[in-house]
């Protein structure tokens, strides 16, 4: 069995990766998780024993890195640094850590949270969300659907 | 559905980046190199006979490709043969792109390059392309002559598929190898390549 080389795996696949870190853990964290989860593949990639559904795998390997830096931004207080400013006049305000409707999904519990990051930013079928999370389809169809409520039901209260 | 929630995930979709940028990716390279998982780094180097794709393990050179080769394949082989974890990292590539550089401004006589053999099996094959790598600048030998040294005087037909099988053409000069009685011979990259080489460095 050959891989592809990884270049072509970060050339086809590292677009999504990126995107779906800057809206699970925000931009400036996004970065170095961008790094992490590379180094993280690079170094399993040799091991791995087939090259079925790279981009499910890469973003397997991301999530799990947006859960590490979304769980230590939760331990650590908030530097004053990071406060947003107001916006000037005529400008948009662009909020330090990405779209408001970002900072909600990641108010979502964990799993509901990757779920539909994966699904609505990765654009991942049920099944490849099922693959990245190492749930059942089931469940992954659930997590999605389960995190959009709650998003529909506070947005309405 | 089509609700608020759907409007806004997609506009806030619309705003992001459209991937990592050109920094992240050679800080990743960089990164890689430093802990140890970067096995195959390459880039393209300008020159006179087209963009060359040139790679590179921690033993050194080991892949020269004219353009006739996509650069998919060149990788390809690169991923199979030595190891998948390839990466583009053009600083990592730097000192051969400089020596190729004064090369084709006629002004390097002599690669200082490392050279890693990966790609050309332990034969044969392997000692011809040793041999070649020692014929000096602006100096020619015949087929048989290489086959000679190599230590098979009789072959000259599997000598002249060595050269062809080259893939490190240019800093293993299978350029500087010609048949008996001036004529050119054949080259990896094509004859006029072969007489531009020659004739550069006739100077």
């Amino acid at each position: 069995m050959s891989l592809p080389p990884f270049q072509t795996l970060l050339d086809s696949h590292g677009a999504t990766v990126h995107r779906f870190l800057v809206a699970a853990v925000g931009p400036s964290d996004a970065e170095d998780c961008f790094q992490e989860a590379c180094i993280a593949a690079l170094r399993a990639y040799p091991r791995l024993e087939h090259s079925d559904n790279l981009r499910a795998w890469l973003l397997k390997i991301a999530q799990r890195k947006a859960i590490d830096a979304h769980r230590a931004r939760a331990r650590r207080p908030v530097p004053v640094e990071h406060a947003p400013e107001p916006a000037s006049p005529g400008m948009p305000a662009v909020p330090v850590n990405g779209q408001p409707v970002w900072a909600r999904v990641r108010e979502l519990p964990e799993k509901q949270r990757m779920a539909v990051f994966l699904r609505s930013v990765a654009d991942l079928s049920y099944a490849d969300v099922a693959r990245a999370l190492d749930c059942s389809q089931d469940a992954a169809r659930r997590n999605v659907h389960e995190g959009l409520k709650r998003l529909r039901e506070e947005m309405q209260s | 559905m089509n609700d608020g929630l759907d409007r806004d995930l997609a506009e806030a979709a619309g705003t992001l980046p459209t991937g990592p940028s050109l920094d992240a990716l050679r800080r990743l390279a960089k990164r890689a190199k430093q802990e140890g998982v970067l096995d195959v780094a390459y880039a393209q180097v300008d020159s006179p006979l087209g963009p060359l794709t040139v790679a590179a393990t921690d033993r050194g050179l080991v892949r020269v490709a004219y353009p006739d080769h996509t650069l998919d394949s060149v990788l390809e082989v690169l991923s199979r043969e030595i190891s998948p974890r390839v990466l583009e990292a053009p600083e990592r590539l730097d000192p051969i792109r400089r020596e190729l550089d004064e090369y084709f401004e006629g002004h390097l006589r002599r690669f200082a390059t490392k050279i890693d053999w990966s790609l050309t099996a332990d034969g044969f094959f392997r000692k011809v392309l040793r041999t070649t790598a020692r014929i000096g600048y602006g100096k020619v030998l015949t087929y048989g002559e290489v086959a000679a040294k190599a230590g098979s005087p009789k072959a000259v037909r599997a000598t002249g598929n060595g050269l062809g099988s080259n893939p490190m053409p240019v800093v293993v000069p299978c350029h500087r190898v010609v048949r008996t009685g001036g004529a050119l011979g054949g080259y990896t990259g094509g004859i006029e390549r072969k007489e531009f080489l020659l004739a550069l460095e006739r100077g």
